[in-house]
């Protein structure tokens, strides 16, 4: 089981309290009629499912219920860091090198 | 060697000693016709199928690890075809015909065993959705009855069917032809017919680079042992596909989690039969060695580490435990997860892709173990003809973009 820091409550918390939400950063289209069938297909069904570093939804549902999002490595389960939801995507790579530095 | 009464006597009279080896453990050549991807139960029976239906003969397996030990090592052996749509009963009822002659095509006991399967109902919807299910088969032919909750006692007696259950039993469907197969015993029945047919196994072989040429067709991979060419790929690499994929630059309607699975100690025969339950969220079997075989969920987040939450194993044995009370001082010898490969629709991808040349087989999530000959043959016939076999057609990757999904999450109502 995680132990998921919430960004809004500040606290460590047991996965149970959690409900993860999927990718993050996916952007619905801002104009749906512009957008093709491929473009629909992309934002709904197509993931990138790295084995690796991921950025990822959660709701604190049994919390605050907000929204925010993790980055998460999908091997070993390790969580670089929390953050809420609107924040910009980190540069986990930048992250990496400065941690090790 | 084929395996007859002549040679099995002479084994047991030998102290079975004196066996040669099941399949070859061959380099890798400089060239194939074709590169399957993955040495699971698909890969290993699309390479059958190909060399032996489709006349592709010079077919490399390339496996990173060994042959078996990812999924097809793992599941919980349950073969059925009680789909709900009628694409899905096509490619899973194309298996289980497929799997009711498969020891004998194979010379190898795969140990199909169709003891029936159980789908419980525990209330007023999923009756109803059982029934669905039970109608939609029969229109199409294939086998499934609906059972009162007396006449389910009646098949699975250590079933408890005690209205003061907090989700009681209030009946259930019935496919007698669904049952269990040994798993490990069809990935090694697949891997000796195609290995003497001509088809190299190769394992600690991991994939790492996907070729290309100047039009964008594949022309082979890279390996850590070495560059392999073929002018068709097919992938079938399970939860590990999207990685693969990434490869030719392709991505996938996919994502990766985490199923457990657990066994009990061993103890004489009590459980005659498959009981599945969607409701909350079970199901069980016995193997022959005694083992109780039984399902658990997928962790909530994408995830390849192999090891599932502890609360996700726990639920499920609270399940188990309602459902059977003799059960409840039943010791669990080992659990243990794999990594699935799911689709929003929870139905699979075979087909082609929009690299020239790369065939993917994949998205088979928490129940491909059940398709594995049906889901080979037709993968087969598409790697060699360059076109989707009839059944595989409506599992193509284009789906996700016309929107014909196939779309058997709704229909089984289950969580994962």
């Amino acid at each position: 089981m995680l132990n998921i820091r919430c960004p809004y409550c500040e606290e460590d918390r047991p996965e149970i309290e959690f409900r993860n939400a999927g990718e993050a950063h996916i952007a619905r289209p801002d104009e749906p009629d512009r957008v093709d069938d491929r473009q629909w297909a992309d934002f709904l069904y197509t993931r990138d499912n790295p084995k690796g570093w991921h950025a990822e939804r959660w709701r604190h549902v049994h919390g605050c219920g907000r929204f925010f999002n993790a980055v998460r490595h999908s091997v070993d389960d390790r969580i670089l860091l929390t953050y809420k939801a609107g924040e910009p995507k980190p540069d986990i790579e930048r992250m990496l090198r400065e941690r090790e530095a | 060697m084929r395996y007859h009464i002549g040679n099995l006597l002479r084994g047991s009279l030998s102290g079975q000693t004196g066996w040669p080896a099941q399949w070859r453990d061959p380099a890798p050549k400089p060239s194939y016709e074709a590169i399957v991807v993955g040495a699971g139960g698909h890969g290993l029976a699309t390479a059958y199928y190909l060399a032996s239906r489709y006349g592709v003969n010079r077919v490399a397996v390339l496996e990173k690890g060994w042959l078996g030990g990812g999924n097809t090592g793992r599941n919980t052996t349950i073969v059925r075809s009680n789909y709900l749509w009628q694409e899905s009963q096509g490619i899973y009822e194309h298996a289980m015909k497929l799997w009711q002659d498969l020891s004998h095509e194979l010379n190898y006991n795969v140990m199909y065993s169709a003891r029936g399967v159980l789908t419980l109902a525990h209330s007023v919807h999923d009756i109803q959705i059982v029934k669905r299910h039970v109608h939609a088969n029969r229109l199409s032919g294939i086998d499934n009855e609906w059972l009162t909750p007396a006449q389910t006692k009646e098949f699975c007696p250590p079933l408890n069917i005690s209205p003061s259950l907090r989700y009681p039993v209030l009946g259930a469907s019935l496919q007698r032809r669904g049952g269990t197969a040994r798993h490990d015993a069809v990935a090694w029945g697949f891997a000796r017919a195609a290995d003497r047919l001509g088809v190299d196994i190769i394992q600690n072989c991991e994939v790492t680079a996907i070729r290309r040429g100047p039009d964008g067709a594949v022309t082979g991979v890279e390996t850590t042992r070495g560059a392999i060419a073929a002018p068709k790929i097919g992938v079938v690499a399970a939860g590990h596909t999207s990685h693969v994929m990434a490869m030719a630059d392709v991505r996938m309607p996919l994502e990766s989690y985490t199923l457990q699975a657990l066994v009990s100690e061993p103890v004489k025969p009590v459980l005659p039969c498959v009981v599945m339950s969607n409701g909350v969220h079970a199901y069980i079997s016995q193997s022959d060695k005694g083992e109780l075989v039984i399902g658990s969920g997928t962790d909530q987040y994408l995830s390849y580490a192999q090891t599932g939450a502890l609360h996700i194993s726990t639920h499920t044995l609270e399940a188990i435990s309602d459902l059977f009370p003799a059960f409840r001082r039943m010791r669990m010898l080992r659990n243990w997860g794999g990594i699935v490969d799911v689709t929003v629709d929870r139905s699979p991808i075979v087909g082609l892709t929009p690299v020239p040349g790369l065939f993917v087989n994949c998205g088979w999530g928490t129940g491909g173990f059940k398709a594995t000959p049906g889901s080979g043959e037709v993968f087969a016939a598409t790697i060699a003809k360059g076109v989707p076999h009839p059944i595989a057609a409506p599992f193509s990757m284009e789906r996700f973009r016309t929107g014909r999904l196939i779309d058997e999450a709704a229909a089984a109502g289950v969580a994962h």
